[in-house]
């Protein structure tokens, strides 16, 4: 099994590096004074699963946040399917995008947050469906069993009817990823789904990410903290620090093999 | 702007900035009147004697429910039927001071109710008299977080002081009201009276707000030193 | 005594009639005006802004007596006449609406950062975002303003009687002059009518307040 995926991800990424569905170039980010990315290059191909692993500040979380339009870079440019996000084409020169042209990029990419951020004031199911029919113009028929098959999904077709406040994290944190699956997003941004949860909760949504992810269409960009499983999840691994890609690669060469001291004593310390 | 007279601007404008003693000289007044009496109500409300607590409730909320300046008017009317006459001046602080001590005192009283318990038992277990704890123990912490609030009510209480000029009183609004009508214009003694009050009042409330971040940062101070404490406890 | 009580009935219906008729029409451009200056005080664009902040602090800065006497005394020197009722109303929902726009205000920022993300996230418009996931939860939390607000319009409505508008207290003092004798009574009646008319609002502010601070669900 491990075997076979290797040899996909080889594949894929031989013929669509040259068409990744996202590409940073020279992205820099700084919070006032604190540069949090530094002229970062990375490129995410469709359907690929990518897990950024690294040091708390290491921007990573950040890395995903650009890409999600929640913060704007300070430098560089996003592109999505060789479209700039965060740009638009005018005569020949990139100028900042309106309003108008985020909205149509983001349709590509949807998002789960640390802190879930379910709609409090909106039953499981309307948190489900309200952006489908807002965003998408859906009909409110079609929404619901949409939003249904993907509750059924992450095992919460009973629950149609719970309010946020009335479920678990780890169950708060699955409609989360149906809300956002909803939206069939080209890729899926994760930014450590799993820590703000109790750890007997933890498994539960691990699991969910793991189908998701068996399934193969969307990409996934994943900021975790759980080592086994992005080493079971990803097709690659990419470590950060300090803002700029250290090293990345086969899940099995990063954790057994790695290069850089900092990606050692990191995996050291993670360890312990 | 022809419509606008600067010659009757500076002709009326000492006059009305002269009556802004007597708007000043109400406030003070009918504050400290509140914040004592609203001491006296805070107090009270918590006595041990239901009857009196129940009294003290019911009263405070029928005197917040009712128009001040209706108060007003059966302070400086209907008292003298009973014997007590008061100038305008006094019966207008007094009704006012006593509409503001019921707000003042539920401002005390969150500040009491924030006091922890234990601190109330330690209190006693030192013997000290009901008075003392009060005065030593309760009270020095329940009034600094609350000083904002209550400041707050100062500038509110500035600001309600015109409808003094109702019982005759000559404040602010009451000079510039005599000055329009003597000369039939009211534009220019209303809008002097109008940027009078915003001159004070606003300057005060950015103060406050100022006061309130200070004592938001002290009492989080104090949070950060207990966090640091348990740190180096761990 | 009962007797003087029942002649001055008519005359303080007619009163009550006007102080709720004030009353409901300020609440209602209260909170218009509220829902808007607060909104614009928030908005993106700087004008906006700047404009919705000097309203705000002019009426909450001026006394509601100096405004109301403003708006009928001296507007009609500009060509701006109004009735004493529109007036009042004027100057009522001016002078509360600054102040419950600073509620709407406070609400909206207490909502935490992370619902507008989501929202971004799920690629809602900034309109969606603040119709749809901040303002029905930041609703909530402006109530229990609202109610108090509202407790503190009422009792303002009584200024209206001093531009003659024949409100409940201007229907009393006039009772009074040619009843001096009963003017005891008089203003008894009129604190209990007003701590009448007060109550619906004071229960309902309570049990606003007491629901917010059990949490929301």
């Amino acid at each position: 099994m491990l075997a076979v995926r290797t040899e996909e991800f080889i594949g894929k990424n031989a013929v669509e590096t040259a068409n990744p569905l996202v590409a940073y170039k020279k992205v820099s980010k700084a919070f006032g004074e604190v540069k949090v990315i530094r002229d970062l290059d990375f490129n995410v191909s469709p359907g690929e699963k990518v897990a950024i692993i690294g040091p708390s500040g290491s921007g990573k979380t950040t890395l995903i946040r650009l890409l999600m339009t929640l913060e704007e870079p300070t430098s560089g440019v996003i592109e999505i399917n060789g479209e700039p996000l965060w740009h638009k084409e005018v005569k020949g020169k990139l100028v900042k995008a309106d309003e108008k042209h985020l909205h149509k990029m983001r349709g590509q990419i949807g998002m789960v947050f640390q802190q879930f951020n379910l709609f409090p004031h909106m039953t499981v199911l309307r948190n489900c469906t309200e952006a489908p029919v807002n965003v998408l113009g859906m009909s409110r028929k079609e929404a619901e069993e949409r939003a249904k098959a993907m509750l059924a999904k992450v095992g919460l077709e009973n629950k149609l009817d719970s309010y946020p406040a009335q479920l678990s994290g780890g169950q708060q944190q699955r409609v989360a990823i149906a809300r956002a699956l909803v939206m069939r997003p080209k890729v899926m941004l994760f930014d450590e789904p799993t820590s703000a949860l109790d750890p007997e909760l933890v498994g539960e949504v691990l699991d969910v990410i793991r189908e998701i992810a068996e399934e193969g269409e969307m990409a996934m960009i994943l900021v975790t903290h759980e080592m086994e499983f992005a080493k079971d999840v990803a097709d690659r691994i990419v470590f950060t620090d300090g803002g700029k890609i250290v090293e990345q690669g086969d899940p099995k060469e990063i954790f057994e093999n790695p290069k850089s001291e900092r990606l050692q004593s990191f995996l050291k310390r993670m360890r312990s | 702007m022809s419509i606008w007279s600067w010659s009757y601007t500076f002709e009326v404008f000492p006059i009305i900035f002269d009556a802004l003693w007597i708007t000043l000289a109400a406030t003070i007044t009918a504050y400290v009147l509140a914040m004592v009496l609203g001491l006296v109500l805070a107090i009270l409300r918590r006595s041990a004697f239901k009857p009196l607590t129940w009294i003290v409730i019911g009263l405070s909320e029928f005197i917040r429910a009712t128009p001040p300046l209706v108060q007003l008017f059966f302070v400086f009317y209907v008292l003298p039927f009973y014997g007590i006459s008061l100038s305008p001046f006094v019966a207008g602080t007094l009704a006012l001071g006593v509409h503001y001590s019921t707000y003042c005192a539920e401002i005390y009283r969150s500040g009491i109710d924030s006091v922890p318990r234990g601190q109330w038992e330690a209190a006693t277990s030192l013997n000290f008299s009901s008075t003392q704890k009060w005065r030593k123990i309760i009270l020095p912490q329940a009034i600094p977080p609350i000083i904002p609030m209550l400041g707050n009510y100062l500038i509110s209480m500035f600001k309600d002081t015109p409808i003094l000029s109702a019982i005759t009183v000559v404040e602010t609004l009451q000079a510039a009201k005599i000055a329009g009508s003597a000369s039939f214009r009211y534009l220019e003694p209303f809008t002097i009276v109008g940027v009078l009050f915003l001159l004070l009042s606003y300057p005060s409330a950015l103060l406050i707000k100022k006061l309130e971040v200070k004592l938001n940062r002290r009492s989080l101070g104090k949070k950060d030193k207990k966090l640091k404490e348990k740190g180096v406890a761990a | 005594m009962i007797n003087t009580y029942i002649e001055m009935v008519p005359a303080l219906l007619n009163g009550a009639k006007i102080t709720i008729e004030v009353l409901v029409l300020s609440l209602i451009f209260t909170y218009i005006i509220a829902f808007i200056a607060g909104l614009g005080k928030l908005s993106k664009f700087r004008a906006i802004r700047v404009v919705c902040t000097i309203y705000i602090e002019i009426f909450r800065g001026t006394s509601l007596l100096v405004q109301l006497f403003w708006i009928y005394f001296v507007l009609p020197f500009f060509g701006i006449e109004f009735s004493a009722l529109t007036a009042g109303v004027i100057a009522m929902s001016l002078c509360y609406g600054a102040y419950a726009s600073e509620v709407v205000r406070g609400a909206i920022l207490s909502i935490p950062k992370g619902q507008t993300e989501a929202a971004i996230a799920l690629n809602m418009t900034p309109f969606q975002r603040m119709m749809k996931i901040i303002i029905p939860q930041a609703f909530k939390i402006m109530l229990p303003g609202f109610g108090n607000l509202s407790i503190e319009l009422m009792k303002g409505t009584s200024l209206v009687s001093l531009i003659t508008l024949g409100d409940l207290t201007y229907q009393s003092l006039t009772l009074r002059n040619t009843n001096v004798a009963h003017t005891t009574e008089i203003f008894v009646a009129l604190l209990v009518i007003y701590f009448i008319i007060a109550l619906p609002l004071i229960v309902l502010a309570r049990w606003l307040e007491r629901r917010a601070s059990l949490g929301r669900v």
